[in-house]
Order: structure tokens, then sequence, then C-alpha cells
């Protein structure tokens, strides 16, 4: 590896923190009173539901797969949160364990029976929502009291919101790309055959990344539920193509292996912000989600020219 | 749209109630709302936008500005109004996607010191206003004015909106209720007609040939016009049939009004909502003593309003009327 070809590369790792730090000055620019401990919190504070529900999502996409029920899974989980876990926490928390065990069990099925994600994880989205319409045919519900309470934390200094995001981020970073279990996990997505080659369970690798993802989207619902305080079957349908636009924009692909948790968590913030972002600007509305999608777009475009730099050298 | 005569409606009054109208002239007004995809709500945003323009070059407020979510979700609402948070509104006006969902936001945006006053949809966090609208008390309002029509009584036939709405579980219970009060009347026949004119009209046609005469068609609005299509097309003679304000249905009264002196009534909720919405939450940073729990008006059109509700619906329009600050203040009077 030569020096010159560090350039581009580490200009696209930096390609995400980039873009957050040219939104945040624009936003601060149109709204300077978002520049405080208060405004940080109410800009950012839906972004940590959003940034763990984009990991859960990174995690699939680590082993090659598309997860496309991971919203209707965090609404499932806010559901049982603002039900059960308030109500009967035992029994919230066994279903929440549940939740996470049918995660790892569609990852083995889909290895096992070599289906395609996206079929199997589409059909579990309409499950997800009919149990969630089951559990809560009307919106409603309470978050249990610690979890509001943890939500809506008062940090010193720096506001919640952004400590958690950072230490999803680098817990998850320290995992899965300084480790050496972690290099193996990733290197399931990129080269599986070289992997099995190597002596490790595929089935495990994927059954541990499925059962992750699951961890995460209930972790995701739990955040999302304590800021709510309230749950609704349809809450987080969004979720869905947030969380791997999310991942793309910051850094991850589409081909497997190739994923950054702290590209992830920032490219989970871009999008948040950039809803505010539009929203100061005073953008119609008609215009909004094609300007959101206008951001999408200039940055990944970056990205191709960065690449196309690294190719060239 | 031309403002309508405000006789249409429950509550008269056309002389601004004399309000102190300086003390809000800082203020800024923010409408948070999570859809415009339909006529209704487009409707609503054109009279908003109308009464409030007019408010803030009047100096009754500094702004008063809508923003509508690019797409139907909790989450993003919810963001939004953390964002209104931010921009420094005074009060924020809110049609909400979740009755729920919001309660996270909405407390941010009341602990910040900003009125929350949500219509149509509302939220259920404590700290928030709540114009409602009594959907039980317009279906019941409907049997009522049948029985007074015909005192003898007669059968009925209920064209309910779409299975497993809040709105239609609660337009077919006041329904139900006002025919038990009335036990003249039997409701021999019930369909969905899903609010819409086509639905409703293949639904009837349906059910039409089991049915004995039909005194009266009890309605949801946005589907008198296709019942009374269906009973043309069986050949049966036009039974009363209750209307809904959509501009096809009050044009098919004119026209049969004019030709037999056929008689109905029409109510629905008007989408100028909104801008009694905005009212009160003007009466509310006037310092004014606003109970949580207001109830609002339906447009109801009778015989002799209809020519002039008819002239001022657009063609596939709603009937629409704006809400003056008087018109809020008997609203918050009422409720007192």
């Amino acid at each position: 590896m030569t020096a010159g070809l560090l350039t581009p590369r580490v200009l696209r790792s930096l390609l995400p923190a980039l873009s957050l730090a040219v939104l945040l000055v624009a936003i601060f620019y149109l709204q300077p009173r978002a520049m405080s401990y208060f405004g940080i919190n109410l800009l950012l504070n839906l972004a940590v539901p959003i940034a763990l529900a984009t990991l859960a999502q990174m995690f699939i996409l680590t082993v090659n797969d598309l997860d496309l029920s991971i919203g209707s899974f965090v609404s499932f989980v806010a559901c049982i949160a603002a039900t059960w876990l308030s109500e009967m926490p035992l029994l919230g928390i066994l279903a929440l364990l549940g939740c996470i065990l049918v995660y790892a069990l569609l990852g083995a099925l889909i290895y096992l029976r070599d289906l395609p994600s996206i079929v199997v994880t589409l059909g579990m989205s309409f499950v997800w929502l009919g149990l969630s319409v089951l559990l809560l045919p009307t919106p409603g519900g309470t978050a249990p009291g610690w979890l509001q309470a943890l939500m809506k934390l008062k940090t010193p200094l720096v506001p919640f919101c952004v400590i958690a995001a950072i230490v999803i981020g680098l817990v998850v970073h320290l995992g899965l790309m300084r480790s050496a279990h972690g290099a193996v996990l990733r290197g399931a997505g990129g080269n599986p055959k070289a992997v099995a080659r190597a002596g490790w369970s595929l089935l495990r690798i994927k059954v541990t990344m499925f059962a992750l993802a699951g961890c995460f989207g209930v972790l995701a619902g739990l955040a999302l539920v304590g800021l709510t305080t309230s749950a609704d079957a349809n809450i987080a349908l969004r979720y869905t193509l947030l969380s791997i636009a999310g991942v793309i924009l910051g850094g991850g692909e589409f081909v497997g292996g190739r994923v950054s948790p702290i590209g992830a968590v920032i490219g989970a913030m871009t999008l948040t912000l950039a809803g505010s972002f539009l929203s100061f600007l005073r953008l119609s509305p008609d215009w909004q989600i094609g300007a959101q999608g206008a951001i999408l777009i200039l940055v990944l475009a970056l990205r191709m020219l960065i690449n196309r730099a690294e190719a060239r050298r | 749209m031309k403002k309508l005569v405000i006789a249409a409606i429950a509550l008269g009054g056309t002389v601004a109630a004399g309000a102190a109208v300086a003390d809000t002239s800082a203020k800024k007004i923010a409408l948070s709302n999570n859809y415009a995809g339909n006529s209704w709500r487009q409707a609503m945003l054109e009279s908003w936008q109308k009464v409030t323009s007019k408010a803030v070059s009047d100096g009754v407020v500094a702004a008063a500005d809508a923003f509508t979510t690019a797409e139907n979700q909790a989450t993003e609402q919810a963001a939004q109004i953390q964002n209104l948070i931010l921009q420094g509104y005074d009060a924020i006006v809110l049609n909400a996607a979740s009755p729920t969902a919001l309660n996270g936001a909405v407390k941010e945006a009341c602990d910040a010191g900003i009125t929350v006053v949500s219509f149509d949809g509302v939220v259920k966090e404590p700290c928030a206003w709540r114009i409602a609208v009594d959907f039980k008390q317009m279906g019941k309002d409907e049997v009522t004015y049948v029985a007074q029509k015909m005192p003898n009584g007669g059968n009925l036939l209920e064209i309910r909106g779409l299975a497993g709405v809040f709105v239609d579980d609660e337009i077919s219970a006041g329904i139900h209720e006002g025919v038990a009060e009335n036990a003249q009347f039997k409701i021999v026949g019930s369909v969905h007609g899903d609010w819409a004119q086509d639905v409703a009209q293949k639904a009837v046609a349906g059910i039409l040939p089991s049915l004995p005469e039909i005194a009266a068609v009890v309605t949801q609005g946005g589907d008198g016009y296709g019942a009374a299509q269906a009973f043309k097309a069986a050949g049966r003679p036009t039974p009363l049939i209750i209307m809904g304000n959509r501009q096809d249905e009050l044009a098919w009264w004119q026209e049969q009004k004019d030709a037999n002196g056929y008689e109905t009534m029409s109510v629905s909720i008007a989408p100028g909502v909104s801008t009694l919405a905005f009212w009160v939450a003007q009466a509310i940073l006037d310092g004014k003593e606003v109970p949580k729990d207001l109830v609002v008006p339906f447009l109801r059109i009778d015989q002799d309003t209809l020519a002039e509700s008819l002239k001022t619906t657009p063609v596939g329009g709603v009937a629409n009327v704006e809400y003056s600050q008087a018109d809020a203040q008997k609203v918050i009077e009422g409720a007192q």
C-alpha cells in the first residue's frame, strides 16, 4: 500500500462525517437557536432510534442480505414496550427475547433453505404489523417510567442523544471492525466461500448477525417508545427505508462485508438533520421528499467521484 | 372560496367580539399538518392560508405558517414539531398523524412554554388542547332529522364508511343510538360505502333487491350521490337520502329540488376547522381561559341554504366554511 492510495480512502471514510458537519453548520446558520444544549437535543433525539435501526440493518447488510421488515419490527417492539413491558414486565421481557430468537431463526431459515432475504423479510414485515395491530388495535399504551426517564436524561454539558450515538457507534465499531471475530463476521458477507473453507460455520455466522439485528431492532423500539411515551402500530414504518439509506449514506455498500458502524450512525443522524434542514429552509412539502433524495444523491455522487479517483491511482 | 353564510352552521353571529387584539400581535403560530393528499386536506390548508394571512396583515398575530410533513408518518411529524419548537413559535396548531405517537414531542413543546392546539386528528397528551369532532352526534342528528320529516317512521338503509376506522364506528353508533330513541324506525340493511360514491353505488345496488320499501338512507358523507344513482338504476322511488356536503351530492340535490321539490339535509365537517383551531390558539395566547376539550360544530346545509352552498363549493370539492374570531369565542364559551 503506497502513501498515495491513502488520500481518497481517507476522504471516503471522512465523507459521512463531512456531510453531517456541513448540514449542522447550515442548520446553525439558518436557526441560531439550535446551537444550544436544548436545540441539539431537539434536533437529534429522534436520531437515536433511527441510528439503532440503521445498525440493525447494517448487520443484515454485512452478510449480504437485506431486511425489509425492520420498520414494522421496531413498531412491534414499541407496541410491546408500551403495553406488556409496563404492565407485566416479565412477560414483556420474555416477548422481547422471543423477538430476538425469531430473528435468529430467520437467519437460520434464510441460510439453510437458501432463500432470498428480501422475500422472507418482506413477508415478516406483514407478520410484525399484524401482531402490532393485534396487540394494540388502537394507538395508545404507556412506556415504562424507567424508559422515559432514560431517554429524557439530562446529562451535563453534552445532550444524552449525542452521548448515546457516540457510545453505540463506538461499541459496534470495536466489536465488528476491531475484533478478530468481527473480521470473520464481515468476511462471511464479502467472501462466504473463503470463510467456510477456513472452517467457520456460515450458519452460526448468519444466526449471529440476524440475532444482533434483532437485538438492535429491540433497542431501537425501546428508544423510540421512550421518546414518544406511547405507541402506534404504524409508528416506525418509515425506518425500513431510512435504515437502508443510513447505512449506504454512512459508507456501507450492498455487496456485503463493506460496512461502517460509525458511518451508519452518522448516516442516520444526517438523514434526521436533512429533514430539519429542509423544514428550516421553509421548503414546500411537495418538494421535500425530492430534496431529501437530492441530498442523498449528492453525497453518493461525491462518493462515486472519490471511488473513481481511488481506482485511477 | 367565498365565505359561507354562518347561519348554515349552528353558531351564528357576525360581529367580532371585543377581543384584545394587540396582545398577540408579536406571537407566531405554526400549523403542523401530517397529510395533504385529498380534497378535504387541500381545502383545509387553503382556508388556513386565507384566514391567517388576513390575520397577519391585520396585525392580530406576527406569523402563521403552515408546515406539512412530506410523508404521513408519526415519527416525521414528531421531528417536525421539535423543529417548530426550535423555530420559536408561540403556538402550534396540530392535525396529528397519531393520537399517541406524538405525545413525547407535544410534551416537549408544552414544557418549552408553547401552546399546542390539536384538531381533527387530536392528541391524547393532557397538556394539549383538543378540538374534537362529535361524530356520534352527527349520526344521531341524521336520525333526528329523518324522524322530524317522517313522524310515522319506516325502514332505514344505513351506508357506512371504511370498515375498522374510528370515524365509521362513531357515526354508526350515533345512528343506532338515534334509532333506539325513535322506535318507529328500523334499520333493514347496512352496507359499507367507504365514503366513495362508486363504492356506495355498487354496495347499495347489491343489497336493494333484498330490501323492502326504504323510507330514508342514512349516510356518512361521500356516499349519498352513489346511493341515489343505485335507487334510480333499480327503478325504485328515491327515498330521503342524507347528503355529506360533497359538491356532486349538493348538485344532485339541487337538481331534484328544482324538478320535484325534493327535501333532505346535508351534514359533514368543514375543512375550515383549521381556522377555528387558529383562533382558539390565538385566544389562548391572548390569555383567555379555554377548556382543554372543545367540540367543533358540524357544517350543516338545509333546504334554504343549499343554493348558496352549492355556489361556493368547487366542482369535486367539499362545502367549506371559514371560522372567525367571534365563532371561536362562541365555541369556547359553549364549552365552559
